[in-house]
């Protein structure tokens, strides 16, 4: 038996990937990474900022996404998430512009402690990027 | 009857109507079938949100602490209604029917005595509703610099919404808006977001999931979203409808133009008819009594 599934991710603005042949994907759940391989528990959590790699024949992929949550269910796992990008289309100057928007955002003094985090999140994230 | 000049001169910006309003429907054509596209496309993220949470609420372990954006505050007296409209004219009967849904339902409310507010998303709306419930507009946005709906717009609605329901200041959010079944056909809607409406809604999965972390927490998280993608799907809608509306204004703009050209077109050719026989009759008879 084949050792892959299917993955999918959308975000509200199209389906933004689409497939079938993954044998593994590591996801940032909020409570430390998540590596899922076929005939995994069906789980639901949710992403903190960070990097989704997709491990599969044609290639490995990394995405950096914002937010997100994970559904597997069925060896479907369905990846909703609002801010994504694929790292390889993502250049030094895109980093730069997200990595300063987030500073700004972690450095402001009225945010709640979970939105700080995030943003804390963001910044390492991509500080590890470059 | 008017003079010939006259007429002439009716045909010729009846003409020049007509002009603008082809232009404008094969404006809206083009612009109908992106946004239908994009309508589309937005789907599947919102009907997987929509299946996580019927699969997070049917797994919820402690029923009396669920998140108040899902089960309520526990009263109805305040009411938010979000109303959103276009920010352009010209397109039919879009946004008088939206407002005519959100006036009847209004109504409604009022005569229950409950507490009434209104957003306006969207400047038509806003011009509709002043007149009446000037009182009880609280906010009003427009998006008229962004070219396409997008969810960083929506996002900020669904904050806002969000913002004012934790500080207390609502109890219900019901959305108006325009869903796009085809070019002729836009149904007003009126949706309940807050607090989410599930019942009758069977979750599709005898499974159980596995939570990390737990429901309550998943769930706190992700209503707000929730709220982001409902408000995000109406904006799709919308668009898509606001085109398609337009598209068939304009259609029958046209043809009504088309029609009133060819009437005063017989109208001028007969009364220079009429004109040139009078003359003849003048000349004639006037040879005639030589």
């Amino acid at each position: 038996m084949s050792e892959e599934f299917k993955v999918e991710i959308v975000n509200p603005e199209k389906s933004f990937l689409v497939k079938d042949d993954v044998s593994e994907v590591v996801v940032p759940a909020f409570e430390g990474e998540m590596g899922i391989l076929k005939d995994h528990i069906s789980i639901i959590s949710f992403l903190k900022p960070g990097i989704i790699k997709i491990l599969s024949k044609s290639g490995d992929e990394n995405y950096y996404v914002e937010d997100g949550i994970v559904e597997f269910k069925n060896n479907n796992l369905s990846i909703l998430t609002s801010t994504i990008f694929n790292l390889a289309d993502m250049d030094k100057s895109k980093q730069q512009d997200l990595l300063k928007q987030a500073e700004e955002e972690a450095n402001k003094t009225d945010i709640n402690d979970q939105s700080k985090y995030l943003a804390d999140q963001k910044v390492e994230v991509l500080k590890t990027l470059n | 009857m008017a003079s010939l000049d006259d007429l002439k001169k009716r045909i010729a910006s009846v003409k020049s109507t007509q002009k603008i309003t082809k232009a404008m429907k094969m404006v809206a054509a083009a612009k109908l079938r992106r946004a239908q596209e994009s309508a589309e496309k937005g789907r599947p993220y919102s009907e997987k949100m929509n299946n996580v949470i019927l699969n997070l609420s049917n797994g919820i372990s402690d029923k009396e602490n669920t998140p108040k954006l899902l089960s309520g505050t526990g009263q109805e007296k305040t009411h938010l209604c979000v109303v959103m409209t276009s920010d352009r004219g010209l397109c039919g009967g879009f946004n008088s029917n939206i407002i005519k849904k959100a006036k009847s339902y209004f109504a409604k409310i009022l005569d229950e005595g409950k507490e009434l507010k209104i957003i306006t998303v969207g400047s038509k709306g806003n011009d509709q509703l002043k007149r009446v419930y000037g009182d009880k507009i609280i906010e009003n946005i427009s998006f008229k610099e962004s070219k396409n709906a997008n969810y960083f717009d929506a996002d900020k609605v669904g904050k806002m919404v969000i913002e004012k329901f934790e500080a207390g200041e609502f109890d219900v959010c019901t959305i108006f808006y325009n869903q796009f079944k085809n070019v002729i056909t836009q149904i007003p809607q009126a949706q309940q977001i807050i607090p989410l409406n599930n019942e009758g809604e069977e979750s599709n999965s005898e499974e159980s999931y596995e939570f990390e972390p737990d429901e309550d927490e998943i769930l706190s998280n992700l209503l707000p979203k929730n709220i982001s993608t409902q408000i995000f799907k109406a904006m799709l809608e919308n668009s898509a409808s606001e085109q398609g509306s337009r598209m068939s204004a304009m259609d029958n703009a046209t043809r009504n133009a088309g029609e009133m050209v060819d009437k005063l077109t017989i109208e001028y050719n007969r009364s220079r008819q009429a004109a040139i026989t009078k003359e003849l009759i003048e000349i004639i008879s006037g040879a005639e009594s030589l």
